[in-house]
């Protein structure tokens, strides 16, 4: 390098100027300007810290599996530590909810113990139940998801029942102990003629003002109805009673009051006559722990149908 | 920094930086590269896992095509407040036959992983013909054409025989017995074939109607989601 330029537009350093890097290529030269320190130290720290971090956390991995970092931190544990805190804050209660009879278990002798049954068992219902039985336990109406806050009961209302119900669930194949009945789907052993005098002498049932129109206000044929009591008697009565007033140990629902679970309509009834219907509980005595079914019986039961 | 002034040496000499880039990016190879041959070892070995029945996994065919992963995941993540609405988190071996996987990464609906067995066939039909009906609140569109559209199983040994090329353990048995295990799980006539070959199948009419429909497909499929690892038995491997 001459101190002169040898091309006329050659920069020419300045006083101050950082140095350059030796570079020349047609008379351009490069400032070997440095990075700044704070990011040049950020930069090394963030290698230090991924490196660390390999080493304390699971990271490497290896030809049987990973590494499990010096910190042994697991969220598989952390998950089951956190639910573990959560129920042993409530343990005492929990335990008293499975060893207590749960007909003592009422606002007055153990108020306690109910409040918290009410809560959790809303918070059991709303999150496994209302799906089929609606947010505010009122079912589907004539779609065969019963209504939970009537005084109508299939399988029985009182708490021990409704514990039952809940733990086994109805018709489904998972729990043996399920509660279990089958209608006989009429089509094929009762002519034409008899369904239709049968459907009506069941819609008759619930018809105690007598004005030709069921509880559930769908009106009936008053002949076929009095040309059904035998059919009904012959084929319906073993379940569902000589009065139509069904029976709980089976299942069968009561004809003669205004709730019907598929809808009181002819056509809801005669299907019903020739298909049958097989409403299915799934049971949650595996997904729930026995506190959370007991808190969830108490809290159906308290729900205004309870007996 | 003597060290580290060194670099000049490396920018100058051009064979020497080939060299060095090729070893950086080996290093970066190996990591990226090596584990997925040995993969095999990240996934536990569970007891209950099988591979799909011809029935379920024509089911998944449909949830795969309808878009169900857009709105509905199947991972319920190590988190308490996951465990406690979902059950137990997912493992990687229960997704060990999905080809691909349906974990998804959005939540508009609730998670499906455990969905099995949750709720009734009757449900699940009603809830596919209008969500409304049962699940006022909800905004799931309605699937009503499922029930309407039947299906033959004649060529469901041929996807099968598609995911066993890519590993999914289908015998022979299983392949030959594809069309006739399709029909047979969805109507039910008594064949004990279908449960021995896939452990745990349920085998029942789940729509309600006699011919064969993506409807009973689907609610096969639902059915089993998540079924098939029995938790009362099964200790997790904390390290995982």
């Amino acid at each position: 390098m001459t101190d002169q330029p040898q091309h006329p537009e050659e920069q020419v350093l300045q006083e101050g100027d950082p140095d350059t890097t030796g570079h020349s290529w047609d008379g351009i030269k490069e400032f070997n300007n440095p990075l700044p320190r704070w990011w040049l130290w950020c930069f090394y720290l963030t290698i230090i810290w991924g490196v660390a971090y390999t080493v304390l956390y699971p990271a490497w991995p290896g030809i049987s599996g990973a590494t499990a970092g010096v910190l042994g931190y697991s969220t598989r544990a952390e998950v089951a530590e956190e639910i573990e805190r959560f129920e042993a804050l409530n343990a005492d209660l929990r335990t008293q909810l499975t060893e207590v009879e749960l007909a003592n278990v009422t606002r007055q002798e153990a108020p306690e113990l109910y409040n918290f049954a009410l809560q959790a068992g809303a918070a059991t219902f709303t999150t496994w139940c209302s799906q089929c039985h609606g947010e505010g336990a009122a079912g589907v109406q004539a779609a065969g998801y019963p209504n939970l806050l009537d005084d109508d009961w299939l399988w029985g209302g009182s708490l021990e029942d409704i514990q039952m119900t809940i733990a086994h669930g109805i018709r489904n194949e998972d729990d043996p102990d399920a509660r279990w009945s089958e209608m006989t789907a009429f089509e094929g052993i009762l002519s034409d003629e008899e369904i239709a005098q049968v459907v009506n002498y069941a819609m008759a049932l619930s018809d105690v003002d007598g004005d030709g129109a069921n509880a559930a206000n769908h009106a009936y044929d008053t002949t076929l109805a009095s040309a059904g009591e035998n059919v009904f008697l012959d084929n319906c009565a073993a379940c569902h009673g000589d009065a139509g007033d069904g029976d709980r140990f089976l299942g069968a629902p009561n004809l003669t009051d205004a709730i019907w679970l598929y809808g009181g309509s002819a056509e809801a009834v005669e299907e019903t006559v020739r298909h049958s219907r097989f409403g299915v509980m799934p049971a949650w005595s595996g997904r729930l722990s026995e506190a959370e079914v007991n808190a969830t019986a108490l809290y159906v039961h308290s729900l205004g149908g309870g007996e | 920094m003597g060290v580290l002034d060194q670099h000049k040496k490396i920018e100058t000499n051009a064979t020497l930086l080939l060299a060095l880039s090729f070893a950086v990016v080996t290093v970066g190879g190996i990591v990226e590269i090596a584990p997925l041959f040995y993969l095999e070892n990240t996934i536990e070995d569970v007891e209950g896992m099988r591979p799909y029945s011809p029935l379920e996994l024509a089911g998944r065919e449909i949830y795969v095509r309808e878009g169900c992963y857009v709105c509905h995941s199947q991972m319920i993540r190590p988190m308490r407040d996951e465990v406690e609405r979902y059950g137990h988190y997912s493992l990687a071996a229960e997704s060990q036959y999905d080809h691909p996987f349906q974990w998804g990464s959005k939540r508009t609906g609730p998670d499906l992983a455990r969905v099995g067995g949750r709720y009734s066939d009757e449900w699940h039909y009603d809830h596919l013909i209008s969500p409304q009906s049962v699940v006022p609140e909800s905004i799931m569109p309605s699937y009503a054409f499922l029930a309407d559209n039947t299906l033959t199983g004649e060529r469901i040994g041929d996807l099968m025989g598609t995911h066993a090329f890519v590993g999914v353990p289908y015998t022979e048995e299983m392949l030959e017995m594809a069309s006739a295990d399709f029909i047979e799980q969805a109507t039910d006539f008594g064949d004990p074939g279908v449960v021995e070959r896939y452990p745990g199948a349920q085998q029942r009419d789940f729509d309600g109607n006699p011919a064969v429909t993506e409807m009973d497909a689907l609610i096969a499929y639902l059915q089993m989601l998540g079924t098939l690892v029995d938790f009362s038995t099964f200790t997790p491997d904390e390290s995982r």
